[in-house]
């Protein structure tokens, strides 16, 4: 008995910590957002309540509304494009190129995520502005000055610097875990090439790539950098209206409502997109 | 066959553009740093080191990275200890609803992280802990344990399970192969994990922003800078950072790989 129960405390000294730290500074802090969306804000101070006043106030406005078409849509726009552009390079990086260098290429991938997010995308405000890098090189071959700062064109550049390196590396992933023989058969029945990539190679790596897809929908649809310092904020997108309601508005309580409501979106589009992924091919 | 080799060709190029559009902000802005003009545009200015001399003589940018370093030292080892508990647990141990423990190991870097900001801050301010220091060390190390515990599993997939079954057997108790076996051999991934948690710290800047109050860190003072009347400096705190990040990233790369190699011919 002295023995079961020295062990159970060993097993637990190891399972605990998860635990209680992500139930105490994940879990819970999520769940008191929920609650907090319910709360008034008076006089500038937050009052413990059960009111759907938030919800009513952030359900039935407009701009909400259009704020959320919008910033749907880029995400959507930036999933697609990342996920298209990236797959003629996952291709290479997959089939065309030794092991040494595959694993080369993929650390050189992972490097972005340790520059800065906020200095990449001044960098960006600097080349895309109308006196900056690339007005200026257009203007050499007679087109602008043109500024594509402060466009859905300037969020769409940032997004795409914050997710495409990760939607490279995870397509690469996929694709080059593909069972070759799956390759091979489709060549030797006469399978051409571009075939081959549409009715073997993408159905094999499906997972991996709709997971791919789905990161890059989840880091677009939360950044507020981009959309703000690129996009010009015109208008707000959903992760820019939870900044200014806490920061400026001091209302957390509908920064809460709003929250929710891209928590809520974001898991119906993951449990769509796995679905879809792990769906059988009839 | 020529085609096939055409195809490569093209591909070779397409890998090369797509890389040089995310090489492009990181390159630029360290060119940027190094241009004397306040707004940088073609053709550039002379070379200087003037925003270099700004930052340095700005006494709360100094104050920004010791902060950045001390939420980054402890945050690292907290995540990591966490990370490390929970990957022996899920290499050790089957139990009931193991799979919604892992979940939850795995949850949070699906969070956006404006979200997670703002949960954060509104919990840490309710219970009596928002703008400190160790607001923003509990925010890091939950951002950080997701990725520690991946590390270091991948690590222990390599373990034998009965090396630590032998240990048992020649009579030390399971906290005396907890520290001779198990340790050691999961030793370069631990630090590995330290390092890469320290950068993924030393980059956040949402949830940071929202808890921090008056303790900034570094990618805190660069939103700032953002925010306010932009300058070159933003370039050479970022290349600072970059720096650092750089290093720890390159450390925990060699250490995972000089390891697996020296076994490898060993075997």
């Amino acid at each position: 008995m002295a023995e079961g129960q020295r062990r159970d405390f060993y097993a637990w000294f190891w399972r605990a910590p998860l635990l209680v730290w992500q139930l105490l500074f994940f879990v819970v802090p999520l769940a008191f957002m929920f609650v907090m969306s319910f709360w008034l804000v008076k006089n500038y101070r937050m009052t413990p309540a059960f009111a759907f006043d938030n919800w009513a106030k952030m359900l039935g406005w407009n701009i909400f509304w259009s704020s959320y078409a919008y910033t749907m849509a880029l995400a959507v726009a930036a999933t697609i494009l990342a996920s298209v552009l990236a797959f003629p390079a996952a291709y290479g990086l997959a089939f065309r190129v030794t092991d040494t260098t595959r694993r080369w290429a993929l650390f050189f991938l992972i490097i972005p995520f340790f520059t800065s997010y906020l200095v990449r995308v001044y960098a960006w405000q600097v080349v895309l502005a109308g006196n900056g890098v690339i007005s200026a090189m257009l203007g050499w071959v007679g087109l602008g000055p043109i500024s594509l700062l402060n466009t859905p064109i300037g969020t769409l550049v940032g997004y795409l610097t914050l997710s495409f390196p990760l939607v490279v590396i995870l397509q690469t992933i996929s694709l080059a875990s593909i069972d070759k023989t799956l390759i091979e058969a489709a060549h030797n029945m006469g399978c051409s090439p571009l075939r081959t990539v549409f009715s073997v190679i993408i159905p094999a790596a499906k997972v991996g790539l709709i997971v791919a897809g789905l990161f890059c929908f989840i880091l677009s649809f939360g950044d507020f950098v981009s959309p703000y310092y690129l996009g010009g904020s015109k208008p707000p997108t959903l992760s820019i209206m939870i900044v200014d309601s806490t920061k400026s508005g001091q209302q957390w309580p509908r920064a809460a409502v709003i929250a929710v409501v891209m928590i809520l979106s974001l898991l119906a589009i993951a449990f769509t997109a796995v679905k879809f992924a792990y769906r059988r091919r009839g | 066959m020529n085609t096939e080799k055409a195809t490569s060709w093209a591909l070779y190029i397409y890998i090369a553009i797509a890389f040089a559009f995310i090489f492009t902000p990181i390159i630029w802005s360290f060119i940027f740093s190094f241009n004397s003009d306040r707004f940088p545009s073609l053709p550039l200015g002379s070379f200087s080191l003037k925003w270099y001399q700004t930052i340095l003589s700005r006494p709360e940018v100094l104050e920004a990275a010791w902060t950045s370093l001390v939420v980054a030292a402890c945050s690292s080892l907290l995540s990591t200890f966490i990370g490390f508990c929970t990957a022996y647990t899920d290499y050790r141990y089957s139990f009931l609803g193991k799979q919604a423990y892992l979940a939850l190991a795995m949850l949070p870097p699906t969070i956006p992280l404006i979200i997670m900001a703002l949960a954060m801050l509104s919990w840490l301010a309710q219970i009596g802990l928002s703008g400190q220091v160790v607001s923003i060390i509990i925010a890091h190390t939950v951002l950080g344990a997701p990725f520690a515990m991946a590390v270091i599993r991948l690590r222990l997939n390599d373990m034998d399970p009965n090396l630590e079954a032998a240990s048992w057997n020649l009579g030390a108790s399971e906290w005396r192969a907890m520290r001779e076996v198990v340790v050691p051999f999961a030793m370069p991934s631990i630090i590995a994990a330290l390092c890469l948690t320290a950068a993924v710290s030393f980059d956040e800047f949402a949830v940071a922003w929202f808890v921090s109050g008056l303790n900034k860190t570094i990618p805190v003072v660069i939103l700032e800078i953002l925010q306010g009347n932009v300058d070159p400096q933003i370039n050479a705190i970022g290349t600072f950072v970059f720096v650092i990040s750089i290093t720890l990233i390159v450390v925990a790369q060699v250490l995972m790989l000089s390891k697996g190699k020296k076994e490898e011919t060993a075997q």
